[in-house]
């Protein structure tokens, strides 16, 4: 049975040199196909003494299973072989960019906007809207401004016809609000106002929000409160300064300007505020002996200008495109 | 409102510095805006009297001076100023002398001659802007005295950002009033004694309308020198107030305006026929103001006049024809008390302004008159000489206006402020504020005084003490009310959302102004009829925007000419329109799209943006809603390639590309696609209802109908969708095929069927029924016929 080994020995080396399944397939043939080396020698195993024959033929069959062992083996080290190949074809430039559409983005002020819109919310600010072309009397008289008072000249009014005006704060939405909702009312007003005034700090168009906190009790040290606190979680900086000034806007009483500064800064000023005037809340049908509160016009073109380093505000509304996209 | 610091001070001298003077006036209401030395630092620099002058033997431009600068000798001093000359005063600086700048002053040899100082200039001591020759001093100064002395000059110029409430500040003593207030520290008017009557001539005086001059004050004053030079004191405090010396009586009017607060007005008397009226204009009159500026009068315009003609418009302007000349030697001075409610919206209509004018409007003490008419006396009469008549005093009680007593109760200060202030500390501050107040417990019972119109509610009081007691001083508290949930109902989109959805989908947000180019809006639609803006900041921003176009377009053009390749633009605002008598102002949503559809990149070919490629966005924008368009046309779009959109069948806006002649008209290189929205139904979106999904198989169909070209796809969509079974869960068109094989004018849709039953396996029969119902409806309905 010396034969035995030498076909293993010659088996394996065949399928070794075999570069591919067919290949392999035929060296199998060679060996244990039907003219195979190894079953010439199962054929032979008759010729053998029944004394013999059993041991031989064990013999042949470990052979036959070690060559289908190591033909297995050739088998698979093919089909890796094979596998490898085809995942060398397939590599890809994994440097190449993405395939990509265009990147959009807020305008500063609307992301500005929607910050100022969810600190409130966290307060318990409802947002309110109003319109843009407004009445003398929403934009002024009940506000406690009448016709030809010295305190109109502090905002040069844009008119369209029908002597109706272009508002020029956000605080007739106040007005509007409380015609139609009752205390306690809690809300801030976002929106586009107009003055005739054009230069690096004024545009004749910007935004205002208003805010509004009428209840029983809501008091100017409530306002300096949410205020204060307001602009340390919009800034997210700890050396924000923030200082209350008394000031006159006719509609609240006391009055007060709010500066704000960061660190050794200067003191720039960022909003009117003060408690509502109680004429206004007359006019409203509200008691202000039951009722009374804040209310608040602060400039998200100015907070962003001091968010987002912009200086002048005329970039906001010239909408160049290399601008705007530092906003994404 | 600007003045001296200094001047300030002589009425209340707080013991604080310039900066911490500053601070308390900003904290108390009375905002600096500015506040600059009236001279900037230079040292050694004297008053010096060129004693006399020489050429120079080698120096055609310069002169040899000999100063005497209060020394023993005088200094031989080189100067080439071309006004340089005998027997002038001008600023000296010595050896050593630093000048603004950090200039030294040496002695030196000029051109030969030894040098042993400078004669000085405005601009070279920082005074002002005058570089032309040596600053002439008042020959009245002593030699040798220093001259930031003798200037005064480390002073202060301040000026402060009064509020339309506190026209009491609008003097110096007013200021100087509340500064005593804010930080404690005494105040004295300057004492003006009644000047005894020395001359017996009078006007007499009609006031015709008392309503608007409630009290009218004046008198005559004989024999003065008009000519006289103002002091130098005064003249320095005018100009630190911004105002020009002009001559001495009409620069005392101007001074005591600026000291108590009361405008005054001086005419010369020979001007004057018979008693002087006040009263309204009448129809045809017309006045020369001081300005130059001729009015015709109109009748709710009140006049100072005599017995022939208009003089002046009451507590604005003086008329041309009767102010003081040099040879005046009698004048009318006049001190009044004008009603606000006369005086107001006057300057506005008028087109000018006056710092009379500006004061009366905004209420000037009614009381003050006299005492204002007293001090100009004494002024006018120290300086120029002269006897004072008495005085006219016409007053009508009924029409001055009235201030009544107001109640202050310590619990209302308590609860608006959200601070306890001691009863003691609110008396102490009204006390400080001048206000007269009976103290009862934590309540008070205040008077108003005669010049503030800005108390006559119990809130006006408590902004007052808050104001002395210190708004710095009211702690910040943290909100402690009791926190109320706010609603936040699920079906509601908001605003930020819509726009974050187009932003995640490429689109950049612009802001453009609410006015645009009438121009630019009769371009877009002839037919448009925008609200015009009566007093545009701009020719081209004078009318509201109808629709969002005109900003996008801009926004595109703007960009294109710096080079932008392709743009997605929206904006999302309220545009303008007439409605009935008033105007509607709706907020959309519009939105233009320009050039490739995405960048130029390596992995796609580069394509234009087109009509499917927006409307593809609008799909996913609006959904689970579902957009549809239908064709029509619009003025700024392409006939043939713009449409009505609805939104689950309701018109909601229109999209479309911009219509050639507009784009040739803009200068664009090529078509933006641009479309516009309502909002008001994106900011709804329907709560969603969780069905179960059916585990039966899903069978899919595909129909292939040839049609003709003009039939809109959605109307044949929308007829097999109505008339499909339940169990088709979807129909989707999926290619347009026109060409080879089809007959010219027709097209070929494929179109998608799948069917699923939510309780069985759908069998074959039901297949095929629900294929050839959906065949016969497109055959009947649209002609159509499968293509083979």
């Amino acid at each position: 049975m010396d034969n035995l080994a030498k076909i293993i020995a010659d088996a394996k080396s065949e399928f070794a040199q075999c570069a591919d399944p067919a290949a392999l397939e035929n060296a199998k043939a060679r060996f244990l196909g039907k003219a195979g080396a190894l079953t010439d020698l199962l054929k032979g195993l008759g010729k053998l003494s029944a004394t013999e024959r059993p041991a031989a033929g064990a013999a042949i069959n470990d052979a036959k299973r070690v060559l289908e062992a190591a033909l297995d083996l050739r088998r698979a080290e093919l089909t890796d072989a094979k596998l490898a190949t085809q995942l060398a074809a397939d590599a890809l430039d994994v440097s190449l960019p993405g395939r990509h559409r265009s990147v959009g983005a807020l305008h500063p002020l609307s992301r500005t906007l929607e910050r100022v819109e969810t600190l409130f919310r966290s307060l318990g600010f409802a947002v309110a809207d109003g319109p843009e072309i407004e009445d003398d009397f929403h934009n002024f008289t009940a506000l406690n401004t009448p016709e030809n008072h010295p305190a109109r000249s502090m905002q040069d009014t844009f008119y369209v016809e029908g002597g109706m005006v272009l508002r020029t704060h956000t605080s007739p939405i106040q007005v509007r609000y409380m015609e139609t909702h009752a205390p306690p009312i809690k809300v801030i007003a976002p929106g586009r106002v107009y003055r005739v005034d054009s230069d690096a700090t004024h545009s004749p168009m910007f935004h205002q929000v208003e805010g509004l906190w009428i209840d029983r009790n809501v008091t100017f040290a409530d306002l300096k409160g949410v205020i204060t606190e307001f602009l340390r979680h919009f800034f997210e900086r700890d050396d924000l300064k923030v200082r209350f000034r008394p000031s006159f806007f006719p509609f609240t009483e006391p009055s007060a300007e709010i500066d704000m500064a960061f660190g050794d800064g200067g003191w720039l000023e960022i909003a009117g505020s003060g408690q509502v005037h109680p004429n206004v809340l007359r006019a409203v049908n509200i008691d202000p002996e039951q009722y009374q509160g804040f209310a608040f016009g602060m400039g998200p073109d100015r907070l962003a200008m001091l968010r987002y380093g912009v200086n002048d505000i005329r970039q906001y509304y010239e909408n160049d495109l290399r601008f705007l996209r530092q906003f994404a | 409102m600007k003045f001296s610091e200094n001047w300030l001070r002589t009425f209340c001298n707080p013991a604080l510095d310039s900066a911490a003077l500053c601070d308390a006036l900003t904290m108390g209401g009375l905002e600096v805006e500015e506040a600059r030395p009236a001279a900037p630092p230079f040292t050694n620099v004297v008053v010096g009297r060129i004693a006399s002058i020489a050429p120079h033997p080698d120096a055609e431009r310069l002169r040899v001076c000999s100063v005497d600068v209060g020394a023993a000798a005088p200094l031989q001093i080189v100067c080439g100023a071309p006004n340089a000359a005998a027997g002038m005063w001008a600023p000296c600086a010595l050896e050593g002398a630093v000048l603004p700048g950090g200039m030294t002053i040496t002695r030196a040899k000029m051109r030969g001659m030894e040098s042993n100082g400078m004669l000085c200039s405005a601009k070279e001591l920082g005074i002002d802007d005058d570089a032309s020759g040596l600053l002439a001093l008042d020959p009245a100064l002593k030699p040798g005295t220093s001259l930031r002395d003798a200037l005064a000059l480390d002073d202060t110029v301040i000026t402060l950002k009064i509020t339309p409430n506190r026209a009491d500040c609008l003097s110096v003593a007013g200021i100087a009033r509340d500064v005593s207030a804010l930080t404690g520290a005494s105040f004295t008017l300057p004492s003006v004694a009644a000047t005894p009557v020395t001359f017996d001539g009078m006007r007499s005086v009609r006031v015709e309308a008392p309503n608007g001059c409630p009290r009218f004050v004046a008198r005559l004053i004989d024999g003065i020198d008009a000519k006289a030079p103002t002091p130098t004191w005064m003249k320095q405090r005018l100009e630190r107030s911004g105002l020009r010396s002009i001559s001495a009586v009409v620069d005392v009017t101007n001074y005591v305006m600026l000291e108590l607060g009361q405008p005054l007005h001086a005419y010369d008397d020979r001007l004057l026929d018979g008693a002087v009226v006040v009263r309204f204009a009448r129809e045809g009159e017309t006045l020369t103001l001081l300005n130059g500026q001729v009015l015709q009068l109109e009748a709710d315009l009140l006049l100072v006049a005599d017995e022939k003609k208009p003089l002046g418009l009451a507590g604005i302007m003086g008329g041309e024809h009767s102010g003081i000349a040099d040879d005046t030697t009698r004048v009318y001075l006049e001190g009044a008390f004008w009603s606000p409610a006369v005086i107001q919206g006057k300057m506005r209509r008028l087109g000018f302004n006056s710092d009379a004018g500006y004061r009366f409007e905004r209420g000037v003490d009614f009381n003050g008159c006299q005492n204002a008419v007293e001090r100009a006396t004494q002024l006018i009469i120290e300086i120029c000489g002269g006897h004072a008549g008495a005085l006219s005093n016409v007053a009508s009680n009924d029409h001055l206006p009235s201030r009544t007593a107001v109640h202050v109760r310590g619990a209302r200060i308590a609860r608006i402020l959200g601070v306890t202030i001691p009863p003691e500390a609110t008396a102490h501050a009204f006390t400080l504020l001048g206000l007269p107040h009976l103290r009862s417990g934590d309540n008070f019972l205040v008077t108003p005084p005669s010049r503030r119109f800005d108390l006559a509610i119990e809130e006006d009081f408590i902004e007052e003490t808050a104001r002395v007691y210190g708004y710095d001083n009211i702690p910040a508290v943290p909100s402690a009310h009791v926190a109320r949930m706010l609603p936040d109902p699920e079906v509601a989109r908001s605003r930020i959302a819509i726009k974050r959805s187009l932003v995640d989908m490429g689109w950049q947000e612009i802001v453009t102004f609410g006015f645009v180019s009438s121009l630019v809006e009769s371009a877009l639609d002839p037919a448009a009829r925008p609200v015009r803006v009566q007093n545009p900041i701009a020719a081209h921003l004078d009318v509201m925007r109808t629709t969002l176009l005109p900003g996008l377009i801009e926004t595109l053009r703007t960009n294109v000419n710096r080079k932008a390749p392709h743009a997605h633009l929206f904006e999302l605002g309220r545009t303008f329109a007439h409605e009935g008598a008033g105007f509607a102002q709706p907020v959309r949503l519009g939105g233009l799209a320009y050039g490739p559809t995405l960048p130029e990149q390596w992995g796609l070919p580069t394509r234009d943006v087109d009509f499917f490629d927006v409307k593809g966005d609008l799909e996913a924008l609006v959904a689970p809603a579902g957009l549809t368009t239908r064709a029509a046309t619009h003025p700024a779009l392409h006939p043939g390639r713009s449409a009505r959109i609805l939104l689950d069948g309701v018109d909601a806006g229109w999209i479309g590309e911009l219509h050639p002649k507009l784009v040739t008209h803009f200068v664009l290189p090529k078509a933006p696609v641009v479309f516009e929205l309502d909002v008001a139904p994106l900011e709804v979106r329907p709560m969603p209802m969780g069905q179960s999904v059916s585990r039966q198989p899903v069978v899919r169909r595909d129909l292939a109908l040839v049609v003709d070209e003009a039939l809109p796809v959605q109307t044949l969509l929308d007829a097999l969708h109505a008339a499909s079974p339940v169990h088709v869960i979807a129909l989707e068109l999926f290619d347009v095929y026109r060409g080879h094989g089809l007959t010219e004018g027709r097209k070929s849709l494929a179109i998608l069927v799948l069917m699923q039953d939510t309780s069985r396996t759908l069998t074959d029969a039901d297949i095929d029924a629900t294929e050839a119902g959906l065949l016969a409806i497109a055959r009947q309905h649209f002609g159509a016929t499968l293509r083979q």
